[in-house]
């Protein structure tokens, strides 16, 4: 214990470290993974090519990804960049096919009325589409952040700064209470991803919290207007 | 004015849904769509804001061949409603019935001051904008649908089976708000159903169809069912509903009305050995037809 309290300083900047590595690989898989998971919802014939490739994409193993990525990419080992981008493929992996089967969720009638009464096919998209996929994108992305961020953990085998860096040093230092440190700050690191997230999500989806008598009470601008004049 | 020349429609799969169709469909009265499932109605009113495109023939509104306009513009100019209200899940009721006119480019307040109006046109009460669509019954969503549908002020409205999915005193109410909203706005109102009670209540024109999209009969109600065309129309419009054998049964409390089928028609009013002039509980404004007693059908079909 002492050991912690006496490294807090260390511990916090592992902690960036880590985030630098996952919340940019979080948000990059997010954003790739749409257009693929949208090409594999639209079209049935791109489907099974991509689910298949981000299947496969999903098994290599992460080490040796860590370690032949630089070779491809060009970028040095150690640099937080080669493990964005290995994090993100993991992420894409995961997220493509949570974005067709978000897509696929959203029922066939809402879509039809929005057709029918006039909404083009890309204003559709991105005003109802990808809206009612949300609870389900959603879902998926807190699994990606979690599992992107006990990945990253990974990366201090190669000498990439991380939280992992913690259980590292502390297995050839035989620090346990580093080692224990690492794995408390790992978790909580993905516990606060993840509320992170269903803020947003609460945020930008105010339509799916349940407690509707909330969403009712509270007046908004439009009918305390009306209620006033 | 809507003009069906000649339209057919067979989808890829082979279905014939719509066969050489021809109808003239007048400018500020309803035209109603009647006929069983799978008899192309829902087609046919696709065909008008280019949901869905015709195999041949052509659609005209006002002289305008649809084919040369843009499907998105030509909807955005069109109101819409469909059975469980479609409306958006993720916006509010306010919201839900400014989308198009925002779509069409006006400013949000505007459109949102245009929506409030247009809450107490269709009867709804102005503190359920702010709610989502889920957060209402179903008549007051299908309200909303109504009032999202006349939202651009569109000269035509399409209407299919916007009131299949609410219970039958709720309907009866929306069909009553509708005749009042057509005789304050006379849009040319394109209704479906498969309910002929409610398509001769609403038409003044009403089209019963047949499986694959054929015209059985066209006219006005009073024509239909005094003259139905052949035996499927008679059937359809349960023409023997003017002239249905009634007959009392007695059950223990009292005497119901049955039907030739044994269907329960009414009930007997002050009906017994003590019977005063006798009445059967319903709104008949009709004398007498049986001796003693004034029996009105209930719901035929
Ligand atoms: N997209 C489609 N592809 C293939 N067949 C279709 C399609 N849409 C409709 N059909 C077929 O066309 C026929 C007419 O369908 P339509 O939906 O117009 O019927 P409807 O009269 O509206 O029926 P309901 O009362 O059940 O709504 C049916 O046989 C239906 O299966
Ligand atoms: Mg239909």
């Amino acid at each position: 214990m002492t050991w912690i309290w006496s490294n807090l300083d260390l511990i916090w900047d592992r902690t960036f470290d880590h985030l630098i590595l996952s919340v940019p690989s979080i948000i990059l898989s997010f954003l790739i993974a749409l257009p693929f998971g949208w090409l594999a919802h639209r079209y049935r014939a791109s489907r099974a090519v991509i689910l298949t490739t981000v299947g496969v994409l999903y098994a290599i193993p992460s080490l040796p990804l860590f370690i032949v990525l630089p070779f491809i990419v060009g970028t040095s080992i150690r640099s937080p960049l080669n493990l964005i981008i290995a994090l993100t493929l993991y992420g894409v992996a995961l997220m493509v096919r949570v974005v067709a089967d978000g897509l696929g969720s959203v029922d066939r009638d809402v879509q039809q009325s929005a057709t029918a009464v006039g909404f083009s096919g890309w204003t559709s998209f991105w005003q109802v589409e990808l809206p009612l996929a949300g609870p389900v994108l959603l879902a998926g992305l807190r699994v990606v952040a979690v599992s992107t961020v006990s990945l990253a953990t990974v990366g201090a085998v190669i000498g990439a700064q991380s939280l992992g860096s913690l259980f590292t040093d502390g297995f050839q230092r035989g620090i346990q209470a580093e080692i224990i440190a690492g794995i408390l700050a790992t978790v909580l690191l993905a516990l606060a991803l993840d509320a992170v997230l269903v803020l947003i999500g609460r945020l930008l989806m105010p339509w799916t919290r349940r407690s509707a008598i909330g969403v009712v009470a509270r007046p908004g601008a439009v009918a305390r207007q009306e209620v006033t004049t | 004015m809507i003009e069906f020349h000649s339209v057919t429609k067979r989808f890829p799969d082979g279905t014939l849904a719509v066969d050489d169709f021809s109808l003239v469909l007048p400018s500020h009265k309803t035209t109603v769509l009647v006929g069983t499932s799978g008899s192309g109605k829902t087609t046919l009113l696709r065909m008008i804001n280019r949901m869905v495109d015709p195999t041949s023939g052509s659609i005209e509104i006002d002289g305008a061949d649809i084919g040369t306009l843009e499907p998105v513009k030509l909807r955005r100019g069109i109101g819409y409603v469909m059975q469980n209200s479609g409306l958006l899940p993720h916006r509010r009721v306010i919201d839900n019935v400014a989308t198009v006119p925002m779509l069409r480019g006006m400013a949000k307040k505007k459109a949102r001051d245009e929506a409030l109006a247009l809450l107490d046109t269709v009867g709804l009460d102005r503190l359920l904008a702010n709610r989502y669509p889920s957060q209402l019954s179903g008549g007051q969503q299908q309200r909303v649908g109504v009032a999202r549908g006349l939202a651009v002020n569109p000269n035509i409205l399409l209407m299919d089976e916007p009131f299949g999915a609410v219970d039958p005193i709720v309907r009866a109410e929306l069909q009553q708000e509708l005749l009042r909203l057509q005789r304050e706005l006379g849009k040319t109102v394109v209704f479906v159903t498969h309910d002929i009670d409610e398509a001769f209540l609403l038409g003044d024109q009403v089209v019963i169809l047949r499986t694959g999209g054929k015209v059985a009969q066209v006219g006005s109600p009073a024509e239909i069912l005094a003259n139905p065309i052949d035996e499927f129309v008679a059937t359809f419009v349960g023409a023997d509903r003017g002239k249905r054998s009634l007959h009392l049964e007695n059950h223990g409390d009292g005497d119901i009305v049955v039907d030739e089928t044994g269907r329960l028609a009414g009930v007997l009013v002050g009906s017994g050995p003590s019977a005063s002039p006798s009445t059967v509980s319903s709104e008949s404004k009709a004398g007498p037809r049986g001796p003693g007693a004034s029996a009105q059908g209930g719901d035929s079909r």
